[in-house]
C-alpha cells in the first residue's frame, strides 16, 4: 500500500486538533449574534478544518469519508434556503427578508429572530464552497508538474 | 501608546514586508512574506477595535497562503532581467505616486476626525440596534438585518464565483486526464 499524506506525527496531532477546530467553528457560527464572528468567519474555520484533514491524511482517505456530491448539494441548497426565508417573510409580512421571528431575550443563545438561522446558512455555504475550491485546485495538474 | 502610533508602526512593517516579498528570489519565501501584509491588516483591525473583521482577515490570510502555495510553488518562474526601460518605469511610477500623494493632502485634511463619522445612521445603529434587532453583536445586526440585501448579494457573488471556478477547473482536470490516458 502506498503511504499517503504526511508523517505519523502530523496525523496524530491533526486527529486531536481537528475536532476542536470544528467545535470552534460551530461556536463562532452559533454565537454570531452575541460575540465577534458570524457565519462567514465560522465557515472559513470549518473549511480550514476540512483542509487540515485533507493535507495531513491525503486525498483518497478524505474522499472515502466525505461525500463530494452531498457537499455540493449542501452548498447550493443553503443559498436557496436563504432566499426561501426571504420569500416567507414577503408572504407573511409584506417585506422581503424581514426579521419576523420574535426577538426573544437579549444576550441569550436563542434570540434575535432569524439572524442565527441566516448565520448557519452562510456558515454552511462558505465552509462547503471554500473546501470545494481547494479540492478542485488539487484535481488539476499545473504546468511544470509531473 | 495611542492607537495611531501602533497603526503607523504596523503600516511601516507592512510596507517593508511587501518590498521584501518583491525582492526575495525564492518563490516560497516570497509567498510567506506576502502573509505579513494580511496579518498586519488583521492586527490593525484589532487595534481599531473591530474583532469581527480581524478574525475574517486572519482566517482568509491563512486560506489565501495555502492556495498561493498550491498554485505557484511548483511552477517555473522567470526572473525579469533589469534593463534601462525598467529603471525608467520605476522612476516614473515613484514620481507619479508622489504627485498623487501631494495633490491629495488637501483631501486628507477634509476627512472627518478619527472615530467621529459623518453619517447619522451609525449613531442610530449604536443606540437602537439592540432593541430593533435583538442581536448583541452590532456588526451582525447590521449585516444580517439592516443591510441584509447587501449580504444576499454577497452570498450570490460567492455562489457564482465558486460555480464558475469549479466548472473551469473541472474541464481542465478532465482534459489533463485524457492526455495522460492517450
Amino acid at each position: 500500500m502506498k503511504h499517503e499524506g504526511m508523517t505519523l506525527i502530523v496525523k496524530t496531532i491533526s486527529r486531536i486538533i481537528v475536532p476542536m477546530i470544528f467545535l470552534y467553528g460551530a461556536y463562532i457560527i452559533l454565537h454570531g449574534h452575541l460575540t465577534p464572528g458570524g457565519g462567514f468567519a465560522g465557515g472559513v474555520i470549518l473549511a480550514l478544518g476540512f483542509l487540515s484533514i485533507f493535507l495531513s491524511y491525503g486525498k483518497s482517505f478524505t474522499m472515502k469519508w466525505l461525500n463530494l456530491k452531498f457537499l455540493e448539494e449542501f452548498e447550493a441548497s443553503s443559498i436557496l434556503l436563504f432566499i426561501i426565508l426571504g420569500v416567507v417573510g414577503l408572504l407573511f409580512s409584506g417585506v422581503f427578508l424581514i426579521n419576523m421571528l420574535s426577538k426573544g431575550d437579549f444576550f441569550h443563545l436563542i434570540s434575535a429572530g432569524q439572524i442565527p438561522i441566516l448565520n448557519i446558512f452562510i456558515g454552511i455555504k462558505v465552509g462547503a464552497s471554500l473546501f470545494l475550491v481547494v479540492y478542485a485546485l488539487s484535481q488539476i495538474k499545473l504546468e511544470g508538474e509531473e | 501608546m495611542p492607537v495611531e502610533t501602533w497603526l503607523i508602526f504596523i503600516l511601516i512593517f507592512m510596507i517593508f514586508g511587501s518590498i521584501a516579498a518583491l525582492e526575495i528570489k525564492d518563490i516560497l519565501s516570497s509567498i510567506i512574506t506576502i502573509g505579513i501584509v494580511g496579518l498586519g491588516v488583521s492586527l490593525a483591525f484589532l487595534f481599531l477595535q473591530a474583532p469581527d473583521l480581524a478574525i475574517v482577515q486572519f482566517l482568509f490570510e491563512i486560506f489565501a497562503l495555502i492556495i498561493l502555495v498550491r498554485a505557484f510553488v511548483k511552477k517555473d518562474y522567470h526572473l525579469e532581467a533589469s534593463s534601462r526601460v525598467n529603471k525608467i518605469l520605476v522612476g516614473v511610477t515613484i514620481i507619479t505616486l508622489l504627485a498623487i500623494f501631494y495633490l491629495s493632502i488637501s483631501i486628507f485634511q477634509a476627512l472627518p476626525e478619527f472615530g467621529k463619522p459623518l453619517l447619522f445612521t451609525s449613531s442610530h445603529y449604536l443606540q437602537n440596534g439592540l432593541q430593533e434587532t435583538g442581536s448583541a453583536n452590532l456588526v451582525t445586526s447590521v449585516i444580517l438585518d439592516y443591510r441584509l440585501y447587501d449580504t444576499l448579494g454577497e452570498v450570490t457573488v460567492l455562489f457564482t464565483a465558486i460555480l464558475g471556478s469549479l466548472t473551469i477547473l473541472r474541464i481542465k482536470s478532465k482534459k489533463a486526464d485524457k492526455e495522460v490516458l492517450s
